[in-house]
């Protein structure tokens, strides 16, 4: 039997191996230390923990932490990361600097499977959820680990559809015994799988960021197959259940296509959905991907639109392009030509 | 961790997707090799094409189903297949007659159009539309269903007899009379054009969707005529 990963557990989870494999219950505490806070690559950096208990986890465990493949820059100093998980897949993650911060954008699945026509993710299909440990090993395997101020789950996958794992991810980062980060430097996306949402909602203080695209619910669905289980009227409604107070965010995303969803109408259509959800609007342009109906809207719409968002008071931004000559640019991220060709299909 | 945030209004909470209730299982019967009916005593009216949220208790999330039934039966059925590594499908196939299961009420609105329409199904995928067959809905202009092997084509009898010739069954694995030996996506492919003022209904896993959607956007078919349901 291959051995689990340390890397990516709970103190709770930590505490039951230790006690399962009958050593001190402090022990697990030095655990989680060497793992988040020290990050630690192998059992016999911990000096702490005895020769003999290093000896026994070393037996049934392994760290878990894994270098990325490749690295591409783009001119704007974007950097992709390409990983390898366990099972032999692959996932990316976009490190995106800028003045004031360092954010890394971090995959939650291979593939997706909520199909959204404008995801070129969406277009591999989906593979499987990333293990909390591989979630986080995308933040610790970078040169860049310890610059980073933000994070966003924006990558490949859709955060809610793997919510468990997810949320044991924001645990280690937003723990005292983790990484120790506040979870306002955390935005967490969705497309508004309500009941994952409200889960992440009730049980985390990161901010939320929702893709919206569209204020109209035919139009929605043509653009995102998930409106046929759970329109945006619910997932306002669900939002507006909760008191988010003045430090959490909530902010939805809303890609511009040319002629699609880039009206005066649109605009005071989103307003009054937006109604009695305090939240900020940004604003991304779209990137073309391959076989798809779609493009992106001119920089003069797109002002635009901002303006009649902003006539309505609603705090609005258009989203800065960065990455997109390496395909890290929002909606681009794809593993798809890495996947074995001529799997067994049935269409 | 923190629990800051709290309900604060639960007048305005859609109860559909929220609250489960409890219903009998009145039987569970494997149909083909791996797939499985579950059918429950049906509690509310639904549109076919509607999903329901199943869950064993109120413990566990629950997941997502099309209805398989008609919207007149009394009694509810869904299909679905047993996921090896998933928690809900392989102790649902366990179920029996006098269990209770937690269902919320229907919702969902991958529901028929009042224009013609081709359907495009593989696996469980076949669930909305044999809640549409059943209940009356009018056929599809064709109904195109794919299978690795020829036992996969779930409800085929029901299909056959209310669709006909329009009925058009894919195998990527097996040989048969009156049936496809290819993949749904390469007959697709090969069509010169495809009528474009008609509705598509896709329904199935995320990667025949997302696939069979760009064969059709490539043959001019607008976007805004694609419905797409994805199963997750």
């Amino acid at each position: 039997m291959s051995k689990q990963a340390l890397f990516g557990k709970t103190l709770n989870e930590i505490k039951d191996i230790c006690k399962e494999l009958g050593m001190p219950a402090f022990v697990a505490k030095q655990l989680a230390d060497w793992l988040y806070k020290k990050k630690v690559s192998e059992f016999d950096s911990m000096v702490n923990i005895s020769k003999k208990n290093r000896a026994i986890l070393s037996e049934q465990y392994i760290i878990g932490l894994t270098n990325y493949n490749k690295v591409q820059e783009s001119v704007d100093g974007t950097k992709k990361y390409l990983f390898t998980t366990v099972s032999n897949q692959f996932i990316e993650a976009a490190y995106i600097p800028s003045e004031n911060r360092k954010t890394l954008c971090v995959s939650s699945q291979v593939g997706c499977k909520m199909g959204c026509l404008f995801c070129m993710t969406g277009k591999q299909g989906f593979q499987k959820n990333l293990t909390t440990g591989e979630i986080l090993n995308q933040m610790v395997s970078i040169p860049e680990t310890d610059e980073l101020t933000n994070l966003v789950y924006m990558g490949m996958g859709e955060p809610m559809d793997n919510i468990e794992e997810v949320m044991k991810s924001l645990e280690i980062i937003t723990s005292d015994w983790g990484f120790a980060w506040s979870p306002r430097r955390i935005n967490v996306s969705t497309i508004g799988v309500i009941p994952a949402m409200r889960k992440f909602i009730e049980e985390s203080e990161a901010h939320l960021a929702i893709s919206l695209h569209s204020p109209y619910n035919e139009q929605r669905k043509e653009l995102m197959p998930i409106e046929n289980v759970y329109p945006i009227e619910q997932v306002m409604d669900t939002l507006k259940e909760y008191d988010f107070g003045r430090q959490r965010r909530i902010s939805f995303e809303y890609i511009m296509f040319d002629g699609v969803n880039d009206s005066p109408e649109h605009a005071k259509e989103l307003v009054r959905l937006m109604s009695g959800v305090n939240a900020r609007i940004n604003l991304i342009k779209f990137h073309p991907i391959p076989d798809t109906p779609l493009t992106g809207s001119s920089d003069v719409i797109m002002e635009r639109f901002k303006e009649v968002l902003e006539q309505k008071k609603v705090i609005t931004t258009i989203r800065k392009s960065r990455g997109e000559d390496i395909y890290a640019a929002c909606g681009l991220l794809s593993t798809k030509k890495m996947l074995e060709k001529n799997q067994d299909k049935d269409y | 961790m923190a629990f800051l945030c709290l309900p604060v209004n639960t007048n305005k909470m859609p109860q559909k997707i929220k609250q489960l209730h409890k219903h009998l299982v009145t039987s569970v019967s494997e149909i083909a090799d791996n797939y499985f009916i579950l059918s429950f005593t049906r509690k509310f009216k639904f549109k076919p094409g509607q999903v329901v949220a199943i869950a064993l208790d109120k413990s566990h999330e629950p997941r997502l189903y099309s209805i398989a039934s008609s919207n007149t039966a009394n009694e509810m059925r869904i299909l679905f297949d047993i996921k090896q590594e998933g928690f809900l499908t392989p102790k649902l196939a366990k179920l029996k007659a006098g269990d209770s299961i937690m269902v919320t009420e229907p919702f969902g609105e991958f529901i028929p159009s009042n224009s013609e329409e081709w359907w495009i199904a593989t696996g469980t995928g076949i669930a909305p539309f044999v809640s549409m067959i059943e209940s009356g809905i009018k056929p599809p202009k064709k109904l195109i269903y794919g299978a690795r092997y020829l036992d996969q084509f779930l409800f085929q009898d029901l299909m056959l007899s209310k669709i006909g010739n329009n009925y058009m069954r894919f195998c990527t694995q097996e040989k048969a009379d009156n049936i496809f030996n290819e993949r749904l996506s390469a007959w697709i492919e090969r069509q010169d054009t495809l009528p474009k003022q008609i509705k598509y209904y896709l329904c199935g896993n995320p990667e025949m969707v997302v696939d069979v959607r760009d064969l059709i956007l490539a043959k001019g078919v607008p976007f805004e005529n694609i419905m797409a349901e994805i199963y997750f």
